[in-house]
Formats: structure tokens, C-alpha cells, sequence
């Protein structure tokens, strides 16, 4: 279909333009065949856009393709690591989906056709679709770190997908002993969630802290700053005082390059270390399925429209959440999210051949450095002209003299933003 | 024949074109596009699912305004009130100052003209209360402390959005605490009439009235 314009559509408005139509309750689209939205990935961007484009519009035929039985978010997955959290609670299904008329196919999507617009699963299932939404998320580069793959992966867990990676990594810093090395190997951007591996950091310091006092938490970073740096900076300082030490790349030569799972010793080109538990989260890339369909750049992620989120390189696909080139907006879940409600809008309006109104974007960010002490980066964004980018209009990090009240509280209100966020995925 | 034909095509182009060009051309989203970023931590539809993030639908639209003015402009009365004065739909806009963890950043991406799109729209939408459990004995005493003190400004058990306070009945516990220990701190400005009506209740009912009025909000279905 050719994009519309604004001086096409008002020439070609006529009959079938209905009264009352803008924005979201759209009526129903008469006359023509049910028009289909298939939606690949149940995380937060494939379970909101779904939720809002039947929303909007319920005579839109919408299914979710999803491999895995259920979710555990990455969100509050650093809490199970820490202890403080059982992880049942980052464990959701998607039987609520239902209710809002969307179907769940509980299998893999492992081709896509985008001239002929038909998904193919594992299990030999055909589904066409008039507009195709993908929130893939990651796929991990094994080939990145020497000696890093999936075999190694269960010894030194990544645990950078939420699930059994994390029940690993939880039980091995429960079972390390007092005095032991904790060794956290963050990739170069851009990778899920920035801030997430100094949260992991706190998480572990908190329960060393109660348990192994003697232990250690060396990161041992690929990049020279890092997300909320300040603020982690200074809560790690407060609450754990030098239990934690994070080496920038310009010191371990650009991070981790080699692991030896069996002599439990990770290398940079400086150093080998001898290490209790090791978490490396090696660099990042689009999920798999994102690749075969063509639908990435020499980057490994995917090329967006950033008012749409249609592909750049296939029309009628769009990409949402962690496996996008999104400029401007972090690989952060509550990105994901606005992108899902402003990639939704674009659908609805576009199977009911109008324009987008003007788009507005939201990230909240909490990390929890201990149970008394939360810190976020927040901010508003905003379509650049050019489409080129996705602009800061507003927003900022907690202060550096944020009082305890205020640090308490923003625990409690990143406790509500994961009851509200999985409320909006799954409820 | 030719005047109905302009006529049908005049009110075509008002009723049809003019809207829809408006929103073509408008400087703001429409009020789902803005509201919708909210909801992530506000909830679906803007009810939270809690523990502490309030639910800001059927609060009153003057009072999210208010709120909005005072975190987007640090409380910075000289500039909310300049503010108020300059346009006529923000006459009942009251100034308090307010404070905040993330709202105060998070104000400041959004232009006057897209709080009143948000404060419109959340104002628009049904109020639902909070499934918490709550101390009945002290929600009773709350009760009491409630209709000698409260109930003049805060309109049917502090459910109301008509009176342009701030719905309390059915909040979240943790909400109305950090709220009133604000009040209490000095952090948010009470109104004349809730300084005395605190003050007059706390040398009533004693140190645990602000606690009991907590309990009878949260209990208010």
C-alpha cells in the first residue's frame, strides 16, 4: 500500500470517510474482509500493542504467536537474584488475553513471507496477516566473548532473558561461599536494559551483604560510563561501601574477551580472574527470527520508522520493544511499552487508510539498589521533524540529594510501576 | 439547489474536514496518545493496580492541573499563577505547592496545553476504588474525625471530584501516607482551611487521627 499523505487522503475522503472516527474508537471497518494484525513475541511490546489495537478497534481480527508457555519479566528478575523476590512473581500467562478478544497461538514463528504477508509456525501453521508486529526482543551474540555459548551459559549464567537463566544465577550466589569473587561482565550499547546490570550488582551486594560479608562483586565492564552512574555510584557507596568495584573498559581493555568455564577463570586482555560465580551478558543483537526475515541492518537490529515502527526494509512489518534501532528511546521495558501503544495507533489508523495524529513516548526507569532505596531516570519525548529521532522534551534522573523518604518511596513506586506494567501486558 | 449544495458543503468541511484537519495540524496528540504514556505506572485506564502510584482517573480536572503546574514549575508560584491568570479556562486553578519523587521531572515534558488535554481526559473517565485491607476499628474512628473535619471540603467521604480536592476514598494506603506525611512535613502546602480542620482534629481525636482518617479512605468503596 502506498503511504498516504495528507493531501491524498483529503482528496480521496468522499463516502467512505465516517463522522466521529478520530483517534481511538474506530468503527468497525464495513464491507470488507476482517482485517488480521498477527503479533510475534508476548513480552511488553507484542502483549500491549495487541491489548490496545483490539481496544481500538474490535473488529480487527488480532493473534499472538508466542513460543513459550508463559513470561517472567526481565523487570524485578534482579530482585529473584538478590533473594528478596521468589520468582513466581515475574511469572505470567497470557490467558487474559483472551478476554480481550485476542488469540494466543502458543507456538514458534519461524517464517515470515513479507510479500505474500503470511507467517509460518514450527507446528506447520499458516497465518496471513494485513499488518505484521514484531516484538522479538534480543538474541544473544555467542560468538562475541571466546568460549561464551550456550553450553557455557548454563555454568556462567547470562540471565539477561528472564527464566531459568535467573533461577541459575540466584542459586549459585546461594551457594557460593563467604569471601567468594562475583564476577558481572556488562556489554558495550546497545544492549537490554542499561541499567540493569549495576542494579544486578546491588541486588547481590544485598544479599552478600546479610550472608557472605566477605565476598566481593567485581564488574567488569566493556564501557566507560554507564545508565544512572552517579546515582549507582553513590547507593553503592552507602549501602554496601566497597563491596562492589567496577573497572571501566578503558581498564580491562573493552571488557570481558574470553571465559574458561571448567578452571572457572573469565579473561580480559589485561587480566585473568579466578571467580566464585560469573555473570556474563554478552553483546546483543535482534532475536533470530528478526534476522531470517530480513528485517535487520549491518547493526543486528532493525531499522524503524520512528512515527510507525514499520520496517524500513519490509512494508507492512513493524518492530517494537528491544529489537529495534529506536533513536533516542533506551532498550528499556517501559519503552517498549509507548513504542507498542504508538506502533498500535499507527496499525488501527492505517488499516482504516488515515493518517497517525502526532505521536508522544514515555520511558520510567526504577532500579532498586536495596529495599530502602530506589533511584529512576524518567522522560517525555517527542517525534523530531525529520522523523530522524525520538527528542527529549522532558524528564531527568532522581537528584543526587534525594532524601531517604524519597529514595524509600521510589522503591514502592517502582513496586507499582511492575503491578501497572503487567497489569497493562497481562491483565 | 446551488445555495444547499454550498451549504451541505460548508457543514461538510466544519463538521468532517475541520476536526480531522485539526488534528492533522494541531500542535499536540490526541488525549489517548498523551494519556496512554501514563498508564504504565497509573494502570490500565488510569486505576492503579498500587501499592503506592494513586489512580488518577474521576479525579477532579482542575485539581491534575494544579498538580501538574506546581511539579512542571518546581512550585514556583509567581510563574503558576502568572499562568492561571493568563487564560481564562485555568480560573479555578488554586496554587498550592507540591512535592514529589518523579512526577516534577516527568511534568515537564508536557506543555500547558497537553495538561489540560490530560487533566480533561483523566477527569473524563470512571473512578474505581482500591481492594486493600484496612483496620475497621480505625477506619470507624477515621469515619467520625472525617464528617467534623473533612467532609466540607472533601464531598461524600472524600469521593468526590466535584468539590476540586483530591479524591481519597479508595486510594492506596501507602499514597494517603506519603500525602499526609507531606502535609505534615511542611513538603505540600495545606490550604488555610485543612490547617485548622488537622489542627483541630489532631487536638480532638489525638496522634493516631491522621492514621484513622488514612484507614476510613482506604476502606471507602
Amino acid at each position: 500500500m502506498s503511504k498516504l499523505t495528507r493531501r491524498n487522503f483529503l482528496k480521496g475522503t468522499g463516502s467512505t470517510f465516517a463522522l466521529g472516527s478520530v483517534g481511538f474508537g474506530f468503527p468497525h471497518i464495513a464491507g470488507a474482509a476482517k482485517k488480521k494484525v498477527v503479533v510475534i513475541g508476548a513480552g511488553v511490546g507484542g502483549t500491549i500493542a495487541a491489548k490496545y489495537i483490539a481496544k481500538a478497534d474490535s473488529s480487527i481480527e488480532v493473534t499472538i504467536v508466542e513460543a513459550k508457555p508463559h513470561h517472567h519479566t526481565c523487570f524485578m528478575s534482579n530482585e529473584v537474584i538478590g533473594g528478596d523476590r521468589d520468582i513466581s512473581t515475574i511469572k505470567f500467562g497470557y490467558d487474559k488475553l483472551a478476554s480481550h478478544g485476542i488469540h494466543v497461538v502458543q507456538d514458534k514463528a519461524v517464517m515470515i513471507d513479507p510479500v505474500a504477508h503470511k507467517v509460518k509456525t514450527a507446528n506447520g501453521t499458516t497465518l496471513g496477516y494485513d499488518r505484521l508486529i514484531m516484538s522479538p526482543g534480543i538474541g544473544l551474540r555467542w560468538e562475541a566473548i571466546e568460549g561464551y555459548d550456550e553450553v557455557a551459559a548454563e555454568t556462567m549464567p547470562h540471565a539477561w532473558i528472564a527464566g531459568s537463566q535467573t533461577a541459575l544465577l540466584r542459586k549459585q550466589i546461594e551457594s557460593m561461599d563467604d569471601g567468594g569473587l562475583v564476577l558481572l561482565a556488562p556489554p558495550g550499547n546497545p544492549f537490554r536494559c542499561p541499567p540493569g546490570p549495576y542494579e544486578r550488582a546491588a541486588q547481590i551486594a544485598h544479599y552478600l551483604k546479610h550472608h557472605k560479608p566477605k565476598s566481593k562483586i567485581l564488574i567488569l565492564d566493556a564501557k566507560d560510563k554507564f545508565s544512572k552512574q552517579g546515582l549507582f555510584t553513590q547507593g553503592w557507596k552507602k549501602v554496601y561501601g566497597d563491596m562492589i568495584e567496577w573497572v571501566p573498559g578503558a581498564d580491562t581493555g573493552g571488557g570481558v574477551k574470553a571465559v574458561d568455564v571448567k578452571a572457572m577463570k573469565v579473561s580480559t586482555d589485561f587480566d585473568d580472574h579466578k571467580v566464585s560465580v560469573a555473570n556474563i551478558i554478552p553483546p546483543q543483537k535482534a532475536a533470530q527470527i528478526a534476522h531470517d526475515a530480513d528485517l535487520t541492518d549491518d547493526s543486528g537490529w532493525c531499522p524503524v520508522d520512528l512515527g510507525t515502527f514499520e520496517s524500513k526494509r519490509h512494508k507492512g512489518i513493524h518492530i517494537i520493544g528491544d529489537a529495534g534501532i529506536i533513536s533516542g528511546l533506551p532498550k528499556s521495558g517501559y519503552a517498549a511499552s509507548t513504542e507498542a501503544k504508538v506502533c498500535a495507533s499507527a496499525v488501527v489508523h492505517s488499516l482504516h487508510e488515515k493518517e497517525p495524529g502526532i505521536n508522544s513516548y514515555a520511558n520510567a526507569c526504577y532500579s532498586i539498589i536495596a529495599p530502602d532505596y530506589g533511584i529512576s531516570v524518567v522522560a517525555v519525548y517527542k517525534l523530531a521533524e525529520d522523523r530522524s529521532k525520538i527528542n527529549k522534551v522532558g524528564g531527568g534522573l532522581t537528584p543526587s540529594d534525594a532524601t531517604p523518604e524519597a529514595l524509600r518511596r521510589e522503591v514502592h513506586y517502582a513496586y507499582s510501576w511492575f503491578k501497572n506494567m503487567t497489569a497493562e501486558m497481562f491483565g | 439547489m446551488l445555495h444547499k449544495l454550498v451549504r451541505e458543503t460548508l457543514l461538510f468541511c466544519v463538521l468532517v474536514l475541520l476536526p480531522f484537519s485539526t488534528t492533522l495540524a494541531g500542535e499536540t496528540a490526541s488525549p489517548s496518545m498523551l494519556s496512554d504514556t501514563c498508564l504504565g505506572c497509573h494502570g490500565p485506564g488510569g486505576i492503579s493496580d498500587g501499592p503506592a502510584t494513586p489512580t488518577i482517573s474521576g479525579m477532579s480536572e482542575i485539581y491534575i492541573i494544579a498538580a501538574m503546574l506546581a511539579y512542571k514549575y518546581d512550585n514556583d508560584e509567581d510563574k503558576v499563577e502568572a499562568i492561571i491568570e493568563a487564560d481564562p479556562e485555568l480560573e479555578d486553578v488554586e496554587f498550592f505547592a507540591r512535592t514529589s519523587t518523579v512526577m516534577d521531572r516527568i511534568a515537564k515534558g508536557y506543555s500547558e496545553a497537553e495538561i489540560k488535554i490530560l487533566a480533561k481526559h483523566f477527569a473524563s473517565l470512571p473512578f474505581q476504588a482500591a481492594e486493600q485491607e484496612v483496620n475497621k476499628k480505625q477506619a470507624k474512628t477515621g469515619a467520625e474525625i472525617h464528617e467534623l473535619h473533612c467532609e466540607k471540603c472533601h464531598e461524600n467521604g472524600g469521593s468526590s471530584a466535584e468539590d476540586d480536592a483530591g479524591v481519597l476514598a479508595g486510594q492506596w494506603i501507602p499514597y494517603l501516607e506519603y500525602t499526609m506525611a507531606d502535609f505534615a512535613s511542611g513538603d505540600r502546602e495545606m490550604p488555610k482551611k485543612m490547617r485548622k480542620q488537622m489542627k483541630d482534629a489532631h487536638a480532638a481525636f489525638g496522634d493516631g487521627s491522621v492514621a484513622d482518617l488514612i484507614q476510613f479512605y482506604a476502606s471507602q468503596k
